[in-house]
């Protein structure tokens, strides 16, 4: 594919990582919010090719792994109404609330459907009038435009069966929760470059400004991730504290202009849990009131459910780079990847997940866990 | 947007009383029944022999072992690019007897057909699978059918079983694979499941991807001729690539590495896998084999798969070793290692 | 929310008042939303994310980066050879 399959070239990822190796002279810990960047880096091994003394701490930025206990519940009760076709992106439907998650809601006979887009939850209202449409609308500011079309394009058409259960979470608020926790490790940021080619880089600057670390917009293919963790690492070695787009060919400082005007109308800020994290305050956005009749939660009296998180998963400490998988009590003995207690177990890209992988490779399926850490992983330095 | 067999041009050979729709009475062991035995699956699956009905068919065998398989097919849509349920419930258990080494000698069929199907389109698939049968020299010995409410079956739900004779000398399981044997695959892979994918709702795309359902008894035929000591044979369906070297590994208890670099992957089904953000190694494919072949026996095995229509694209891809037993890894084409697993459940497009 | 693709735009229509577009990845055809970008039009390259164009892809911008990286390449190699004192490993080959 165009201007996807030259970001991969392994030989061009060769330089960068040679020239990775040659300047960094001391450890750093580089931490990317973004669920796709996670992706990428597992996927492809780059943090194993990595010097050892460069530590990538994956950050909380795939909705799967945000998303709290609470809205999960909402989403399955919402789900197991007789009336209900509960629309979902796929990412969404292996996450486990207090109990069950939508597959076995879908197993007891809930009309739960996967969708690739929210306008595909908006044709299913239109075609079937009779039934209550509901669009689980998680993601950051990448996917929101979307969500917030769809919810248009519903007023649009003045469609009264179709609503939307919102949970989104934004970046900026993120970085600054974790840069300004005091036990934070975390040396520079790659930033998420899809949210930033919605809503542009300004929202950075001070973010730099404030705790004098470097951030650099950062893609997503190998070639892109690598550029991203080389113009961390110069900042470092030099001792620089600047914003930097190493996106360009997608992302502009002002971002999407009709995008944005789109999410002013729809959608509103607000507190957000985060889950195994907290409370951020006005890191999320809710359905604006004047969209009430596609609220979900007004529609299906679900409010209310506010459901605490496990105690025992230790998730948010993993999400913050403060410690490693193994580190928690309940990795691989009660929490698996067949049944995880947070998300980071959940998604395949979550740090457990992942963790778990690698472990298999050192011990053998079936062997207790050792504490060797994959290559490349870094050192504990906590 | 997928082809789909001409169910308006099929032309039932003896008129079926005036149903054009499949009922209730049509699984009832009654005239109805009788009718549809008579005038749709008996000529359709025999071509014009003559034939005896009764309860269950019979084969002279010479002594030997005999490789026994079924599958049941639940394909939803029934039509898509490239075939339909009919030629995959051949092929695939044509597929599955074959993977043992042996040449499938008959197959039965079973139908669960749901009340209201149309009486043409049972009639396209019934045509689909005689077609698929003759190509594969296969004969349908032997078969039901149940009706059952509207709303179920999806249509209509197949299962056939299969059996065959295993050759003298040959001896084909997981069981066999040794450090050092070579990992071969047939030919591009992700193609079937992209192909019903893109008529999947919710997920629909314009393709011109095709499923590869074939037959690959023939194939296998070839790669034994060559060499006779091949240990391991799988075809990979459900759960694609990775699901075939991760039962293996783990069946047999040894360790597999092999090239991302060296799977092919055709670049319609990669951009499929890109937008929807899924991994072509876990795509179903109903046409694609991986062999597992002692080194000295590979290059005789490669140039007979080359020869062959099924083969033309078979490369290595990788080898089994000493270390990690159980376990599959990938080495990434950036030269990292990555241990690889099957999804806990079906691969789902995702956003993140 | 950050898995978005590129693809290349090959028609533009309005449906009920919104304009939604028919976008190539390599072949694969996708019904797309276009809304979010008014100037964006056929034979122009867009990332795509859960059926929204939300970025043009600045096509000159992606031959530099890519030129950049292909520099570097050269660079190392002529840093790799010439100074014994750099770290200067093989990455990748590793």
């Amino acid at each position: 594919m165009k201007y996807l399959d030259e970001f991969n070239d392994p030989e061009l990822a060769a330089s960068l990582f040679a020239e990775i190796e040659r300047i960094t002279t001391r450890p750093w810990a580089i931490m990317e919010v973004c669920g796709g960047q996670t992706h990428s880096i597992i996927r492809n091994g780059i943090d194993q090719l990595l010097p050892d003394t460069i530590e990538l701490i994956h950050g909380p930025g795939c909705p799967v792994c945000v998303t709290p206990l609470g809205v999960i519940d909402k989403a399955l009760e919402i789900a197991s109404r007789p009336d209900v076709i509960f629309c979902s992106f796929g990412d969404m439907l292996r996450v486990p609330g207090s109990g069950r998650d939508l597959f076995q809601v879908k197993s007891e006979g809930g009309d739960v459907r996967v969708v690739y887009s929210p306008l595909d939850a908006v044709k299913l209202a239109t075609d079937h009038p009779d039934r209550d449409v509901v669009f689980f609308a998680i993601g950051f500011e990448t996917t929101a435009p979307a969500n917030a079309m769809a919810v248009h394009l519903a007023a649009r058409q003045e469609l009264t069966n179709f609503s939307v259960l919102v949970s989104h979470v934004l970046v900026p608020p993120a970085i600054q929760a974790i840069a300004s926790s005091p036990a934070s490790r975390v040396d520079g940021f790659l930033a998420a470059g899809h949210v930033c080619s919605v809503m542009g880089t300004r929202q950075y600057g001070p973010l730099v400004e404030r705790f004098g670390i470097p951030i650099v917009v950062t893609g997503f293919e190998p070639l892109d991730v690598l550029e991203g963790i080389r113009r961390v690492v110069a900042q470092l070695e030099a001792g620089t504290a600047v914003l930097e787009n190493a996106y360009e060919r997608v992302v502009s400082e002002e971002g999407n202009t009709p995008a944005q005007r789109m999410l002013d109308d729809v959608f509103e800020v607000c507190d957000r849990q985060w889950r195994g994290i907290g409370e951020i305050p006005a890191s999320g956005w809710r359905l604006a009131p004047r969209y009430d009749d596609f609220n979900a939660e007004l529609r299906f009296g679900v409010g209310a459910i506010d459901t605490p998180e496990s105690d025992r998963c230790r998730s948010g400490e993993v999400l913050q780079g403060l410690i490693k998988p193994h580190q928690c009590e309940a990795f691989g003995t009660d929490c698996t990847p067949r049944s995880p207690l947070g998300a980071t177990m959940v998604s395949s890209e979550g740090a457990c997940a992942a963790y778990y992988q690698y472990r298999r490779l050192d011990a053998g399926p079936g062997v207790e866990v050792s504490l060797r850490q994959p290559a490349g992983a870094g050192s504990d330095r906590a | 947007m997928p082809d789909h067999p001409d169910v308006e041009a099929w032309s039932c050979p003896l008129p079926l009383r005036d149903y054009d729709r499949i009922v209730i009475g049509h699984g009832g062991g009654g005239k109805l029944s009788g009718e549809l035995i008579e005038h749709l699956f008996v000529p359709a699956f025999n071509r014009g022999r003559e034939v005896e009905l009764h309860d269950a068919a019979t084969f002279d065998v010479e002594g030997g072992r005999l490789a026994f398989s079924t599958d049941s097919y639940v394909v939803r849509p029934l039509f898509f690019a490239g075939g339909c349920i009919g030629d995959l419930a051949v092929n695939g258990t044509v597929n599955d007897v074959a993977m043992s080494g042996a040449q499938p000698i008959a197959l039965s069929a079973g139908f669960i057909l749901e009340e209201g199907l149309p009486m043409a389109t049972l009639g396209a698939v019934v045509a689909a699978m005689a077609a698929a049968a003759d190509a594969a020299g296969v004969g349908i010995a032997t078969g039901d059918t149940k009706v059952v409410d509207a709303g179920l079956a999806d249509g209509m739900y197949i299962n056939t079983a299969g059996i065959g004779v295993v050759p003298d000398g040959v001896d084909i399981r997981p069981s066999r694979a040794r450090a050092g044997d070579a990992v071969i695959l047939s030919g591009p892979i992700g193609e079937h499941g992209v192909a019903v994918m893109s008529t999947r709702e919710g997920l629909e795309f314009g393709t011109d991807v095709r499923s590869d359902s074939a037959p690959l008894h023939g194939l296998v035929a070839v790669m034994l001729d060559a060499f006779r000591d091949i240990h391991v044979l799988r075809d990979a369906t459900r759960g694609g690539v990775t699901a075939s070297l991760c039962e293996i590994a783990t069946s047999a208890h040894v360790g597999l590495v092999f090239e991302e670099r060296a799977v092919p992957v055709p670049p319609a089904v990669a951009a499929a896998c890109s937008f929807l953000g899924l991994d072509a190694m876990n795509i179903a494919n109903e046409g694609k084999l991986v062999a597992f072949v002692p080194p000295e026996g590979l290059d005789a095995v490669m140039n007979a798969m080359h020869e062959h229509e099924c083969g033309r694209d078979a490369c290595v891809i990788g080898r089994v070793v000493d270390d990690h037993p159980g376990v599959v890894v990938a080495r990434t084409a950036f030269g990292a290692r990555r241990v690889v697993d099957v999804p806990l459940g079906e691969q789902l497009p995702r956003i993140c | 929310m950050c898995l978005a693709v590129p693809g290349q735009i090959i028609e533009v229509r309005e449906e009920q008042g919104t304009r939604m577009a028919t976008i190539s990845f390599d072949g694969i055809h996708k019904d797309i939303c276009l809304a979010y970008l008014p100037d964006v039009d056929v034979g122009d390259y867009a990332i795509v994310h859960v059926g929204f164009a939300i970025s043009k892809i600045d096509e000159s911008s992606a031959l530099e980066t890519l030129q950049m990286f292909k520099d570097l390449g050269i660079l190392d190699e002529e840093l790799g050879v010439v100074d014994d004192d750099d770290a200067a490993t093989e990455g990748a080959t590793r």
